[in-house]
């Protein structure tokens, strides 16, 4: 990001096809303004949404990740929303224990009539996400030069010591 | 080996050659070897033991003078921690057709991987400064090249990140496990010597989940309470989540035969997740998202806060530097 340049965040959202999704579709048909930051993976149930998704997300460079899905009571699937509230509080607990801000995992209840309520949450989202900057997670485990020197110079110590007479 | 103990390190005596290396780990491993009993002896009947500094004699140099691939297996356990563990990871690689992470933290990380948790400089602090055990007044911290009269000396690198092998280096095969079981490492070394093993890119063992191992009897799970392992005398028939045991066993790979649970104390994760699944952690928390009894959110809270204070110790105890977030946020400052 070049200086003075407006951070703009990567966010994946992962809507359930039968409330959020379609909240999404109406906020668009009635044209509620929003910024453009989330890119929306639609899922059957926010219930499928395996806490695998969410780590790869920021693990692959993701700012944010929005789970949004049915209210609680008016599931698709009966109950499944509830194992999203459940995953939900334990993907906080293990993301804050590593250091990644709780705001960074946003847990919506949007059903397929609130299409207001979920431009306004998008809305709230990426200006949180401003305020905090990017996550670039890769940055915190990826192998510097500093690493990659030292191994270069024990290779080259080696090969200057190598032809010491037996 | 006998015959070839202090022989030249270009003897050609036709066995195969075999190497064994110990990296970032506690040297569990290398005993696990010994645990095959007797058996040791075929092994090196069959092989031409090359290089295995905590057993036999050899020198790194043997090493760097073999042409590459001449070394037909290595067993390599133990994380990358160190700019030396990363040289000789890429260094027997580049000697051995077949490199085997072998063992929980060359697979994983493992233990040492928990360190993930922390950046170097505040491991240094700990080890060298403040703990209780510590004797250095003047706070000396680990330099990687020192002045003394006889010129420069140098020691290797310390990462702030410790690796599991597979993120340095090409890795054919895994064994699993802390250590690996006897009859795991017997049965490997038996495909390597009879050319039965299966395509590369393998974890070597069993493909389910340590409760498909496990004798106790489960029903429907109903959690309202997850208990520490100290505050409750399990009951020894029953599933140990259903009493509430945090029990890792529904996430991890089978091969051990349940050990743990089968003296009643919970599955740790040691042999690190089962086929298919890229994160231990979240597959830890989709089950107990299943078997949790509360659809209040507050609750769930309690739930989890009470019973699982350290979640990341707890789901990811083997596998932190292996899983999708690999470690702690680093601070600008700590990068130094």
């Amino acid at each position: 990001m070049a200086n003075g340049e407006q951070f703009e965040p990567r966010i994946i959202g992962f809507f359930c096809n039968w409330c959020s999704y379609q909240a999404a579709d109406l906020a668009g048909i009635a044209r509620i303004k929003q910024p453009p930051n989330v890119r929306v993976i639609r899922v059957m149930c926010s219930g499928r949404v395996d806490p695998t998704f969410v780590l790869k997300a920021f693990a692959l460079g993701a700012d944010g990740v929005m789970i949004a899905g049915c209210h609680p009571g008016d599931c698709h699937y009966i109950e499944q929303n509830y194992k999203t509230i459940r995953r939900y509080v334990m993907l906080q607990h293990t993301l804050g224990q590593l250091g990644i801000e709780k705001a960074r995992l946003k847990l919506v209840w949007a059903s397929a009539a609130e299409g207001h309520i979920l431009a306004e949450e998008i809305t709230k989202f990426v200006q949180e996400l401003k305020r905090l900057g990017p996550l670039n997670w890769r940055q915190n485990w990826e192998s510097d030069e500093a690493e990659q020197q030292a191994v270069e110079a024990i290779a080259r110590e080696h090969e200057e010591t190598l032809e010491v007479p037996v | 080996m006998s015959e070839s103990t202090g022989a030249a390190p270009t003897r050609s005596n036709g066995k195969p050659k075999l190497a064994l290396y110990w990296a970032a780990s506690c040297g569990g491993c290398e005993i696990a070897v010994l645990a095959i009993d007797e058996k040791i002896l075929t092994v090196a009947e069959h092989f031409d033991i090359i290089f295995w500094p905590c057993v036999v004699d050899g020198k790194v140099r043997d090493v760097e003078k073999l042409p590459d691939g001449a070394i037909h297996v290595c067993l390599f356990n133990g994380g990358i921690r160190t700019s030396e563990q990363e040289y000789m990871a890429k260094l027997l690689r580049r000697k051995s057709k077949v490199l085997v992470a072998f063992g929980s933290c060359a697979h994983e990380g493992c233990i040492p991987g928990l360190a993930n948790l922390s950046s170097r400089q505040e491991i240094f602090e700990t080890v060298f400064r403040d703990s209780i055990s510590t004797d250095n007044p003047q706070g000396v911290l680990p330099q990687t090249e020192t002045e003394v009269p006889e010129g420069k000396i140098h020691l290797p690198l310390f990462y702030n990140t410790l690796k599991p092998l597979e993120a340095v280096v090409h890795v054919d095969y895994t064994l699993p496990g802390c250590p690996p079981e006897a009859e795991n490492i017997w049965e490997a070394l038996q495909a390597i010597v009879n050319g039965t093993l299966p395509p590369p890119g393998r974890v070597l063992g069993k493909s389910t989940t340590v409760c498909d191992e496990c004798p106790r009897q489960r029903t429907e799970k109903k959690i309202r309470e997850f208990k520490r392992i100290w505050e409750v005398i399990p009951d020894e028939t029953t599933c140990l989540l259903e009493q509430g045991i945090v029990c890792s066993g529904i996430a991890t790979r089978a091969g051990c035969g349940a050990k743990c649970p089968k003296v009643n104390s919970p599955c740790i994760g040691c042999h690190g997740p089962n086929e298919g699944v890229e994160d231990i952690g979240a597959r830890m928390m989709t089950a107990l998202a299943s078997v949790i009894d509360s659809k209040d959110p507050e609750e769930v809270e309690q739930i989890i806060t009470r019973g699982i204070p350290d979640l990341v110790g707890t789901f990811y105890r083997f596998g932190l530097a292996a899983s999708l977030l690999r470690r702690s946020r680093l601070q600008p400052a700590g990068a130094g």
